[in-house]
């Protein structure tokens, strides 16, 4: 990495002389390695690029046409430089590849532990909701040095979450969860943008992460809850009556839910899929579509009747479950494994008054089915990228 | 460039007949080539306009020429005209529909009509195109990405699909035409590996296009399909899937990179060649990774996906795709550098540009591994390094590639040159413009700025205003050739082989007869069969000077045509 090091502070300096940007800053812990790679990748190439004009000049200085009749001159150049030019570009592309691939990798699925935050998109807008309730609009506030990973929905078009500081990029799809994470390795306010052309507005789709000292951000949350997601996923719940099929009893017509997210479900098809955001969330909308094993498909979807942040309400409340179905008090509920810091005011109520009261589908009579028929295996991570084929 | 003392021949396709009919309704191969030739210049400076618009707004962070809609408008324009209606059809439709059947020679290619069809094609789809621009325009970009073009854009969307959709029939046709002609109709004793590389190739040009074109075209109809009657393919709210959209637009549409630069990368060989009187060196490496690209050009779409929520196994596979794909590449360059050794390097014109392409296309190239690697694609996807380095490939490699080629074969297809000092400055002022305006949007890119921003952060400004400083240069290197190419028709020296290049289509008359060849040539020797003089014994070969050089036989100050006897 030394000869990198160099490298970059050689660009850095130039950029200095010049008064020119060159590089963004670099603010996670993922960007001094996508540097690195882009070093590595700008010195081979630019190397490569060099010297293949250098020659060509030299060629076609030295080799000139000095006189109209001079004829090109007997060569004779082995063929074997044939393959050595096809074989060493091909060694450099392969590690090119396997860098390129190893980063991706490395980083592709968030840390078990990393701090979840709701972004939903929409013309030209970021939403986003923290696990307790925090919600923002093109603003996101994070804590620095802690794993943040963003579960991504859009209301309409095809969106992308930009963060060049943090050198992170994911499309963000209507009707499907997508995620991506970073960690935050200095405090400051960085660009965020929609890199996806997404109609009109798309240049002002912008806004700000602004990333804080963990104390911060705490002091940052406390000033700004409003009740956590799962809590107001947890009013909804039974608002739609969830509960009257969803109920835990043994003769329930609707698959046990807590502890469901993460596991393997075993599907009347016979699949076994794992229980993750978008199935959670598929199962909701269009619960026909996957079907738990034992189950009928009598449960009404909610497809069109509830708006992304509830989905993303309930779908927390799902998470959250552990192992039974508990009631969250409406102080602190231990049981949300959200980050739920100690200085939290505890006298944060339910607030029932945040879910809308237009979306009422409990006209259709209590109904059952779709998620948990679980066949309980340990929990695989969470793949929220995956798509799922359908 | 060398004096000739010629005049032009008596009875030429230009002159054999007269009126508009004679051109409108004419199934030779030359003609037709001319009629595709003013319409895709037509269609060459109107898209470029759009992109001067689009560099003027961009000079400062505000918005303060055009509103969000009419930015949105005019860089789908400018990419949807540049892009099927300029650059697939440019070489293959103009300099392949002229040269391959002289090249090969052949009186014409194997179906005339159906050649006249596809301009006639070809024209219609350019009509809708041209009717969105006169009725307001489309705001999807060139991508057509779903949902936003099938539900929530407001615009011209439908037409602009069916101009697509038709033009993608005449690149096909076109395809089918040089397939058919290029197995059938070669001259006696042209061995495939006796071709020369432009047809090579074209050839391979033509597999990608009449492959992968109908699969643009059914996603075309698709997406008027689920606009007009609400058919739920690609909108979630229909029960579709948009990055299924991603995964059929690509399929064309990388494949289609390819149908621009390939032909380009022929027209290269053919200019090196000619332009050192040499044989391009490892002549079958050359020709066989034309159909190498062709063929990998099918199986690395997915790397425009990497953050679109695709698998990032499939993401994997895609991506060591992507790094084969660029090896044919590299070999070409190789060779290229490697056949100037010991050549008799020119400088004319079209050498100028085929030199620059060589340097734009290998940094275009280079570049393009970057996007390929899936670490380094996460920061810079839809940034302006993307924009950069396709512009890289497709203004600096396929643009500079046609432009060298109509100044090597001007002299072919009209008999006359242009002058020699006006093209050499347009080459040095295409070259400083292009380099002026897309180097800095790598660095633009990567500091993070997106591309379709007609609002930018301000830190980018400095940046932008090289970038929009350098378009202007890049379009006045452009208009030169329309001045003096159009005063050369009339005034220009009467030439046959200035270059005295080999070639079958320089073995005929320039311009050549309606039927190509006075009699049937037959060919009894390789491709670009240039004499050489032996390599000077000992060392320092350079310092050949002067007249002093004999020619090393006595055939050897003939390296031309040949056939200047028939010019009368």
């Amino acid at each position: 990495m030394m000869p990198l090091t160099i490298l970059t502070t050689c660009f850095n300096w130039t950029a200095a002389a010049l008064r020119l940007p060159l590089f963004p800053e670099q603010a996670s812990a993922n960007a001094p390695n996508v540097d690195a790679l882009y070093f590595f990748m700008l010195a081979v190439c630019g190397g490569v690029s060099i010297a293949i004009v250098l020659l060509i000049f030299y060629f076609a200085v030295k080799y000139r046409r000095r006189t109209p009749d001079q004829l090109a001159e007997d060569a004779h150049v082995p063929v074997a430089l044939e393959w050595a030019w096809i074989i060493i570009p091909s060694l450099f592309f392969m590690s090119f590849f396997g860098w390129g691939a190893f980063l991706y990798f490395a980083d592709a699925k968030a840390p078990k532990d990393a701090l979840e935050i709701a972004c939903t998109g929409r013309q030209w807008m970021w939403k986003f909701q923290h696990p307790d309730g925090q919600r923002e609009i093109n603003m996101l506030h994070i804590p620095v040095g802690k794993p943040v990973k963003l579960v991504m929905v859009s209301e309409d078009v095809i969106h992308s979450m930009f963060v060049p500081a943090f050198r992170i990029h994911m499309d963000v799809i209507p009707k499907r969860y997508t995620e991506v994470w970073f960690e935050a390795t200095k405090p400051g306010t960085y660009h965020m943008f929609c890199s996806q052309y997404c109609g009109t507005e798309h240049a002002n789709m912008i806004g700000s992460v602004v990333a804080l000292e963990p104390h911060e951000y705490q002091t940052w949350l406390n000033g700004a809850a409003t009740g956590s997601l799962a809590l107001r996923g947890e009013a909804l719940f039974n608002k739609l009556a969830c509960n009257g099929c969803h109920t835990g009893d043994a003769e329930a017509r609707g698959p046990y839910l807590p502890g469901l997210y993460g596991r393997n479900v075993q599907l009347t098809t016979g699949e076994v899929i794992v229980a993750d955001e978008n199935y959670i969330r598929e199962s909701i909308l269009k619960p026909g579509v996957k079907i738990a094993a034992g189950y009928d498909n009598i449960m009404p979807g909610y497809d069109g009747q509830l708006t992304e942040e509830q989905i993303i309400e309930l779908v927390a409340y799902i998470k959250h479950l552990g192992k039974k179905y508990e009631q969250f008090e409406p102080v602190a509920p231990p049981t949300a494994p959200a980050p739920r810091p100690a200085g939290q005011n505890p006298d944060q109520t339910l607030p029932t008054g945040n879910v809308k009261p237009s979306m009422t589908p409990g006209t259709s009579p209590p109904a059952t089915t779709a998620p948990a028929g679980a066949v309980p295996t340990p929990p695989p991570a969470s793949e929220g990228t995956r798509p799922k084929p359908n | 460039m060398i004096e000739e003392n010629v005049s032009l021949p008596r009875i030429h396709y230009l002159n054999s007949h007269y009126g508009w009919k004679s051109w409108l309704f004419t199934t030779d191969h030359k003609r037709i080539g001319l009629l595709y030739m003013v319409s895709i210049t037509l269609m060459f400076f109107l898209g470029g306009f759009f992109a001067l618009l689009i560099r003027l707004e961009l000079l400062t962070p505000q918005a303060d020429m055009f509103t969000a809609d009419t930015y949105n408008k005019f860089f789908t324009l400018h990419g949807v005209i540049l892009i099927f209606f300029f650059l697939v059809p440019s070489i293959p439709a103009t300099l392949g529909n002229f040269l391959i059947p002289l090249m090969i020679g052949a009186k014409d290619v194997a179906f005339p009509k159906l050649n006249l069809l596809s301009w006639y094609i070809f024209v219609i789809g350019s009509l809708f195109t041209l009717w969105v621009v006169a009725v307001g325009g489309i705001d999807t970009g060139w991508t057509f990405y779903t949902p936003y073009s099938t539900t929530f854009a407001n615009t011209h969307v439908i037409a602009a699909t069916l101009g697509v959709f038709f033009t993608g029939f005449s690149s096909i046709l076109t395809g089918l035409n040089f397939i058919v002609t290029i197995h059938k109709m070669r001259a006696p004793g042209l061995t495939w590996f006796r071709l020369p590389l432009f047809i090579w190739s074209l050839y391979a040009t033509s597999i990608i296009q009449v492959l992968a074109t109908p699969v643009l075209g059914i996603t075309m109809v698709l997406i008027a399909a689920e606009r007009f009657a609400k058919v739920g393919i690609f909108d979630p709210a229909l029960g579709g899937d948009p990055v299924l959209f991603q995964h059929m637009f690509w399929f064309y549409s990388h494949p289609a990179v390819y149908i621009m630069i390939l032909p380009s990368l022929g027209v290269v060989s053919e200019l090196i060649s000619a332009f050192t009187w040499k044989r391009v060196f490892g002549y079958k490496f050359v020709a066989v990774s034309s159909l190498m690209i062709a063929i990998f050009s099918f199986i690395v779409w997915g790397h425009h996906m990497y953050v679109s929520s695709m698998s990032i196994y499939a993401g994997m596979l895609f991506s060591i795709l992507s790094y084969l794909v660029a090896v044919p590449s590299a070999v070409k360059v190789f060779n290229w550098t490697a056949t100037l050794y010991k050549g008799s390097v020119s400088y004319d014109t079209p050498m100028l540009y085929a030199l620059g392409f060589i340097g734009l296309f290998t940094i275009g190239g280079l570049t393009g591994l970057f996007l390929a690697s899936m670490g380094l694609d996460r920061h810079l996807h839809d940034t302006y390094f993307v924009i950069a380095h396709f512009h890289l490939i497709m203004v600096g490699g396929a643009v500079m590639g046609y432009f060298g080629g109509l100044h090597y074969w001007w002299p072919k297809m009209f008999g006359r040159m242009y002058p020699e000092w006006w093209g050499r400055l347009s080459a040095l002022i295409v070259f400083v413009g292009f380099n002026l305006s897309f180097f800095p949007q790598f660095i633009i890119g990567y500091l993070g700025m997106p591309r379709r921003y007609h609002v930018y952060a301000p830190e980018f400004q400095v940046l932008n205003v090289m970038s929009t400083a350098g378009s202007s240069i890049l379009g006045v290197g452009y208009l030169l050739p329309l001045v003096y190419f159009i005063w050369s028709l009339r005034y220009g020296k009467v030439a046959s082989n200035p270059w005295r290049a080999k070639g079958l289509e320089w073995e005929t008359t320039s311009p050549p007869p309606p039927e190509n060849f006075l009699e049937q040539p037959i060919v009894t020797e390789e491709a670009y069969n240039y004499p050489t003089r032996p390599a000077q014994p000992g060392k320092q070969t350079g310092k050949l000077t002067g007249g002093l050089n004999p020619p090393a036989s006595p055939t050897a100050t003939a390296t031309g045509t040949g056939r200047e006897a028939e010019v009368v």
